[in-house]
């Protein structure tokens, strides 16, 4: 099981400015243990981010994405109140998902 | 035709590294900007959250949460301002422990080998709580002034033995903690030192830890800085929890008196 993402969610003009950390190994495959042995790749291969479930974001991403990667977008229209929900799936299949409400 | 050349080069080479001497603060500054665009999205949080989920859950063979167990200093339970007056004399363990020797005594009492743990490598197994646990406890006072107690005669012996610690020359290069940290304006590559045998500021030297490392994505305590140290002079791993690295943190703390703590920061 992974941990949860810290979203954090303020309204801001006309819109919400998002704030999303994520904790993954984010792993590229191109590293060696201590053994010799290449590390398989392990990370984040989708995210998307929806507005009251409505998918405003969406992301295709690779191994050049840093460890527990921190991800600041805007949603315009968003008003306080409103449930920001991020989710991410991983080259494992592993998912996440959290939510946030705008505040 | 190739001296000319080569003179030339030289000559303007000269100059050049002229210039980048006197262009080291802004260097510094360059690292500062750095640091400060990355704090808003720190992934200590990460650590933090866990460790408050981790605080509060019962845990061990004795299946008692630390919530209920613990003492820090502040009484039972209670982990707000308990970081900036750590390390601190407590009577049950008859020890000066500092934050993580402290958690490593209330892991105990939940029924968990110490030893074994303080043996563990860091970032495996319950070493791994305890970063999470650290970072919990420490950002519960930040924004707090270091006000170490210094009451005890067992807290002034540790700050005795820390400051002797801080100066104590050795190693096959030959220097002490205080070859680097004991005056200010001294730097490592681009890195800026803090003066540790005074207050260097806030949110500087023993105020800045634990802290999130970027270069490798992990949560260093106070023990694990200090392990590094230790490393960097090439003397003997001093080991987790151990008094010398109680004593070595009473010393900094104490000095650092009145500097606000920002704990868990980031680092490069």
């Amino acid at each position: 099981m992974s941990d949860p993402m810290r979203i954090r969610a303020q309204a801001q003009g006309s819109g919400a400015v998002v704030r999303v950390l994520m904790s993954h190994e984010m792993e590229t495959g191109q590293r060696k243990d201590a053994a010799g042995k290449t590390i398989p790749a392990w990370h984040i291969t989708e995210m998307t981010a929806a507005l009251n479930g409505k998918v405003v974001l969406s992301g295709e991403w690779g191994t050049a994405i840093a460890k527990n990667p921190f991800t600041e977008f805007v949603v315009k229209g968003a008003k306080a109140g409103d449930k920001i929900t991020v989710n991410w799936v991983d080259n494992r299949g592993d998912k996440r998902s959290d939510e946030a409400v705008v505040a | 035709m190739k001296a000319p050349a080569l003179a030339l080069a030289i000559f303007v080479a000269v100059p050049f590294a002229h210039g980048q001497t006197n262009n080291a603060p802004s260097a510094a500054d360059g690292i500062a900007q750095y640091r400060a665009l990355l704090a808003d999205g720190n992934p200590a949080d990460l650590w933090e959250a866990k460790g408050e989920a981790l605080w509060k859950q019962k845990r061990g063979a004795k299946n008692v949460a630390f919530s209920d167990s613990c003492d820090l200093g502040k009484g039972t339970g209670v982990v707000k301002g308990a970081f900036v007056e750590l390390p601190r004399y407590f009577a049950d363990t008859k020890r000066v422990q500092d934050l993580e020797s402290r958690l490593l005594s209330c892991m105990e009492a939940q029924g968990y080998d110490a030893a074994e743990i303080a043996a563990t490598p860091f970032g495996r197994g319950e070493q791994v709580n305890l970063e999470a646990l650290v970072a919990y406890v420490s950002a519960e006072s930040k924004g707090m002034k270091f006000n170490l107690p210094q009451t005890r005669p067992e807290e002034r012996l540790m700050f005795e033995v820390g400051k002797r610690i801080f100066y104590f020359r050795g190693g096959p290069y030959d220097f002490s903690c205080a070859s680097c940290h004991g005056e200010a304006g001294k730097r490592i590559r681009l890195q800026d030192l803090p003066d540790l045998t005074k207050n260097p500021g806030d949110g500087v030297g023993f105020a800045a830890w634990p802290a999130y490392r970027v270069s490798s994505g992990e949560l260093w305590g106070m023990q694990r800085r200090l392990n590094d140290c230790y490393r960097q002079q090439r003397f003997p791993f001093p080991g987790y929890g151990s008094d010398a690295t109680i004593a070595l943190a009473t010393y900094m703390g104490v000095q650092g008196k009145g500097a606000v703590s920002i704990a868990p920061s980031i680092k490069r």
